[in-house]
């Protein structure tokens, strides 16, 4: 049994006010150095929600347009306005400010969010006119408090505010007077981070067409840690989110790794399908507010706006083989193993020439590959380069050097099989997982029939050890077989009642003969 | 060939380019001394 993808949800929020209060560059600098020209320069770069429509990344990333037609505007993009500026796309959409304070205080289920109840009155309506947002998450937001109450708890609680156009709307109060790991700073990002789940779930369940009902299982892979003292990272923002996205016959865990955690997710989830332990198992992770504006001091100093002021989320519905959508082969998995060590040439032949040899594929067998798929525009003017395009560099000169590919061709095979990105740099986001609405949309058009994507992390970061991590999957066209899953509850009753019959007709015959 | 004989190397490498232990290794070959060497995610 494989497993298929039968549907993506993809979703940005567009967060300006918690890039100046939230994102780690930011609140660093106001610590080492708060009168310095950067913060009082911020501001003047923020974007407005209607520019953040307007971007052709964000665009892209919700399925208004194709990777191949971002591809064909010359870059910079943030100075060029994209023609469509819809909130709602093809695989999600973008929230505003607004909605998202509304919805992480909707997620909230220990009272810790407390909002100016002019700032609900003013916008719940816009709330309950959003299409993926029904009632059950409407009845949970609270009436709100007086904006004196918000100033207090800010003063004198130890809360993080929640601020609107630069004017404090809530606070996200700390979960316990002394835990660290149930501070108002890690509520508040933990809460961001459910938040833009649930909406991710609830963009990619309607997306498959599928009921709530059906989704068994969830798993989350984003960046950030949920538990208290005695268990920091004890989980479970799967579960958490199920919740309040109203997968009621829905269990879940969580699955880490860094930016390689979604695509750990998806094998796992995969392989739980195709194990025949849930049929329906979907992969979510939320946004991550410590990454806002995570390269402004560059943008800054270069006069561009603010281009990390959005937050990511997605969701991926993995279900058993229907015959028509795009299959998950767990028979191509690449694996960088704690001994493979670290030289390119050795990362890259675990994660793509490896298993394609183990399955007797050359490189140019796969038509696209999708490793980290941040956008350019974001890390170039940061001296981060092209992310997307320097593995696709690896994976060319491996490719010289396997004899796949000429030398001259080198570039030619990166137009053909790669991708420009168009992904936030929200670490876990890019990783891969983007192209999954682009590829199963192709696929079932018969465009595309097999796709490589890439996860890597940075493990190191954790100090936990020097290794990074990697791990590819491949994606292919369905054949068109359905499978079915072992014999059904009738096939079994219809067996043994033939049997009985079978047996009883013996008896009759030997009663007869006597 | 030691071009880096006598030189001492501070190595900051990149996961989506060349990590630092890779570049380590080929700064020692090249006679270097590798005093600091870090691979960091510049994304």
């Amino acid at each position: 049994m494989k497993s298929v993808i039968k549907g993506t949800g993809y979703i940005l929020v567009h967060t300006p006010d918690m890039v100046l209060h939230n994102g780690t560059t930011q609140t660093t600098e106001r610590i080492v150095n708060p009168d310095g020209e950067y913060l009082k320069e911020l501001p003047k770069h923020i974007r407005t929600y209607e520019e953040a429509l307007s971007y052709w990344p964000n665009q892209v990333y919700i399925g208004n347009k194709t990777p191949q037609e971002l591809a064909a505007v010359e870059q910079p993009w943030y100075d060029k306005t994209c023609d469509m500026n819809d909130r709602f796309g093809r695989f999600g959409q973008i929230m505003p400010q607004e909605e998202f304070i509304l919805l992480m205080q909707a997620c909230d289920v220990f009272e810790l969010i407390y909002l100016d109840k002019d700032f609900v009155a003013a916008h719940k309506g816009e709330l309950a006119a959003n299409p993926l947002i029904d009632e059950t998450i409407m009845a949970r937001i609270n009436e709100g408090v007086d904006k004196a109450e918000v100033e207090r708890l800010v003063k004198e609680e130890h809360s993080e505010g929640l601020y609107n156009k630069g004017v404090l709307v809530g606070a996200v109060n700390r979960a316990h007077d002394i835990d660290t790991n149930l501070s108002a700073h890690v509520m508040l990002e933990n809460i961001v981070s459910k938040a833009s789940s649930v909406l991710s779930l609830l963009a990619a369940v309607h997306n498959a067409g599928i009921a709530k009902s059906e989704v068994e299982y969830v798993v989350d892979c984003c960046e950030e840690a949920c538990g208290d003292m005695n268990q920091r990272g004890g989980g479970n923002f799967a579960k958490a989110a199920a919740e309040i996205a109203g997968l009621t016959g829905a269990t879940g865990s969580d699955c880490r790794g860094f930016c390689a955690g979604p695509s750990h997710a998806i094998v796992e989830a995969a392989a739980l399908v195709a194990a025949g332990a849930y049929k329906t198992v979907v992969v979510t992770a939320g946004g991550c507010t410590a990454k806002l504006g995570m390269n402004g001091k560059d943008h800054v100093k270069k006069g561009m706006p603010i281009l990390e002021d959005c937050l990511g989320g997605f969701a991926v519905v993995i279900t058993q083989n229907d015959g028509v959508n795009p299959e998950i082969n767990l028979d191509i998995l690449g694996r960088h193993t704690v001994g493979t060590g670290s030289a390119p040439q050795a990362v890259i032949s675990s994660l793509v020439t490896d298993p394609l040899d183990r399955a007797g594929l050359k490189v140019t067998d796969v038509d696209k590959f999708s490793p980290e798929m941040q956008n350019p525009d974001i890390t170039k003017p940061a001296g981060a380069g092209d992310v997307p395009l320097a593995n696709y560099k690896m994976i060319a000169a491996l490719s010289v050097k396997r004899g796949d590919i000429q030398r001259a061709d080198m570039m030619k095979f990166i137009a053909e099989h790669g991708m420009t990105g168009w992904a936030p740099t929200q670490g876990h986001i890019p990783s891969g997982v983007p192209c999954l609405g682009f590829v199963r949309d192709n696929m079932l058009k018969g465009n595309i029939h097999r796709v490589m994507v890439i996860g890597k992390g940075s493990l190191f970061l954790g100090r936990m050890t020097n290794l990074f991590d990697g791990v590819s999957f491949m994606v292919e066209a369905n054949d068109g077989k359905k499978e079915e899953a072992g014999v059904s509850e009738d096939a079994v009753k219809s067996l043994i009642a033939k049997a009985m019959k079978d047996f009883a007709n013996t008896l009759l015959a030997q009663e007869e003969k006597k | 060939m030691s071009i880096l004989s006598g030189k001492k190397v501070v190595i900051i490498g990149d996961r989506d380019g060349v990590p630092g232990d890779a570049i380590a290794a080929c700064a020692k070959s090249a006679g270097g001394e590798v005093v600091f060497s870090s691979t960091e995610c510049f994304v």
